[in-house]
């Protein structure tokens, strides 16, 4: 190990001591009895504006912003910037729709998605279809955060080869996986104020220093092969960009808000009215997102991958290596070490919140729902804290056994699958037309399909070639899948009540839907 | 009273279709002239709808605010 890493590792280690510390001590922050699901998953509920704010900014901007959408900027150019658009409508979206799935969770005790599903539809198997669906969603997203701690401890140059390799890592997982035990949704939430901080230092500092070094963002942007500065136009026989671009950004959006720690984050806030101020907050990340991304030219036009220096990097995480090495080359040892820390801790905050959302969707929807329909509430929240370790070891298995070029693919993928379930979430808070079979039916089509349509990607990619006619469509494979998903349970809505099929009953009450629109 | 108040806030939603008509139609902003502060327009055109979002998004806010109670 040179110099430069042991100063880089010494202060990354000590912001990561830092925040294990923060970590623990929180399970006392707004005390609680961390024996009760509500308080150890949703922190008793009681989040206000400016918590909720820090608390989203860590749950929602990730290694993803951090690592995957700069290395895809870096590899593949414009088309990279779709998180922008993707970050900026998601907002908008939830502003119109969540506050309605905030106040009947909050009326009748919900925990998750499934939860309501459950009972809007009076169906516990389409209810166990949404659950599993969000586990299975979050593993490749946790698996991302993973990758994202491996690759800048890789750039510290820490660990050496076989066992020896991944020791650094499981280290780092067995450390978050103890607080989040421990505490709960109070871990992160706290963790994400210091995470905000050290990240937005970086951030500004990396805008601001890197361009001077370069001589500005003309030049920046003159180092970017032409091919890759705009999308690629479409001809009379193929799309092009222009459709996968606004598909990727569009489905991304609908998606975002799905996902089990999406909602776990929503939940937790203590009124509609939090909901709404953050969704006009929230863009203050999206546009660090935006810069962030403009590290991806930055590392293009320093030259990064041809420097031999980090050859051995490059071979190893391939694009996902941009940032890192933008830094090394960049900053003095102690700021990259700083730096560094920055998309560690912005992995971890996630990472736990996606497991105790994984952990709740568990509990309640297949334990209590299944296994234990009587368990005592200390039970529930015993088998969430275990199950929140169970989770991360499923994450584990995705970086081991599926390697991918870019990061942002094993989003992506998340992506397909969680889109499936907006008929019964988003959907089934507006009506119940749609029949809770038709609404079972459509998802495992749409499962089905989306899965089919990225192996034959050979799960490299998440962008399907549509062939209408002569015409070729490239669009994410999410919208593919929800336009069939949708379409199933729309036909089946029509045609199972003509042949009896009951509906189930509704345990909501109308007149809250009423009240909320 | 509450149907009128429920299309007026319905209204209000309208405008938060803006930011995803302007950037999910690319032919919109896909080309790299006028360039502002060095960024080709396809990369500043979208940093606008940033802000622009976020302030669309509190206007709505404080205009139909009171729904809330």
């Amino acid at each position: 190990m040179t110099h430069a890493n042991a100063v880089a590792l010494v202060v990354f280690t000590f912001f990561f001591g830092l925040v294990t510390v923060l970590g623990f001590v929180a399970s006392r922050w707004r005390k609680g009895d961390l024996d009760q699901l509500d308080e150890w998953g949703l922190a008793g509920r009681r989040f206000g504006t400016l918590v909720t704010w820090f608390l989203l900014g860590g749950d929602l901007y990730t290694a993803y912003t951090f690592m995957a959408v700069p290395a895809l900027v870096f590899g593949a150019g414009a088309i990279g910037f779709f998180a922008v658009p993707y970050t900026v409508i998601t907002y908008p979206f939830v502003f119109v729709v969540m506050p309605r799935l905030w106040s009947i969770s909050h009326k009748r005790g919900y925990i998750t998605g499934a939860d309501f599903v459950r009972d809007r539809f009076g169906s516990p198997t389409l209810a166990l279809a949404i659950a599993v669906t969000g586990i299975v969603a979050t593993m490749p997203y946790i698996a991302l955060q993973l990758l994202g701690i491996q690759v800048v401890l890789g750039a510290m140059g820490v660990g050496g080869s076989g066992l020896l390799a991944d020791l650094p890592l499981i280290i780092a997982f067995v450390i978050l996986a103890a607080y989040t035990y421990q505490s709960g949704l109070r871990a992160p939430a706290l963790i994400a104020v210091v995470k905000d901080a050290i990240i937005y230092v970086t951030v500004i500092a990396a805008v601001v220093v890197i361009p001077a070094k370069l001589g500005g963002y003309a030049k920046i942007f003159a180092a970017v092969p032409t091919s890759k500065l705009l999308l690629t136009a479409p001809t009379a026989s193929d799309w092009g960009q222009y459709s996968e671009y606004p598909t990727l950004a569009f489905g991304s959006a609908l998606a975002l808000f799905l996902y089990p720690h999406s909602i776990t984050g929503l939940l937790s806030s203590s009124g509609r009215a939090v909901i709404r101020r953050n969704t006009a907050m929230m863009p203050a990340y999206s546009f660090l997102l935006a810069l962030i991304a403009m590290l991806g030219y930055m590392a293009l036009a320093a030259g990064v991958d041809k420097n031999p220096a980090y050859a051995e990097g490059f071979r190893h995480f391939g694009p996902n290596f941009a940032v890192p090495a933008l830094f090394l080359a960049s900053f003095p040892p102690w700021f990259v070490g700083f730096s560094f820390a920055a998309v560690a801790i912005g992995a971890l905050v996630p990472a736990a919140i996606m497991s105790i959302a994984a952990a709740n969707l568990f509990t309640r929807n297949i334990y209590r729902e299944y296994v234990r329909p009587r368990c005592t509430p200390k039970e529930e929240s015993t088998v969430a804290k275990l199950l929140s370790l169970v989770v991360k070891f499923g994450a584990l298995a995705f970086i081991v056994f599926s390697p991918q070029k870019y990061a942002i693919q094993l989003q992506l993928l998340g992506g397909v699958w969680i889109l499936q379930t907006f008929p019964s979430i988003v959907i089934g808070l507006y009506t119940r037309w749609l029949h809770r079979w038709g609404l079972l039916a459509g998802w495992a089509v749409g499962i089905t399909f989306g899965t089919w349509m990225v192996s034959e990607l050979h799960f490299k990619k998440t962008v399907y070639p549509l062939h209408v006619g002569s015409l070729t469509v490239n669009g994410y494979a999410a919208i593919w899948a929800l336009v069939v998903n949708l379409t199933i349970a729309g036909v089946l809505s029509l045609i199972l009540p003509r042949l009896g099929v009951p509906r189930g009953a509704d345990r909501t009450l109308d007149e809250e839907h009423a009240l909320a629109a | 009273m509450l149907a009128r108040k429920r299309r007026s806030t319905a209204a209000w939603h309208g405008l938060l279709a803006l930011p995803f008509v302007g950037l999910l139609w690319v032919p919109f902003y896909n080309r790299s002239a006028p360039a502002l502060a060095g960024f080709p327009y396809f990369y500043w055109y979208q940093f606008v709808w940033i802000g622009l979002s976020a302030g669309l998004t509190a206007i709505v806010y404080f205009a139909t605010r009171d729904h809330d109670r």
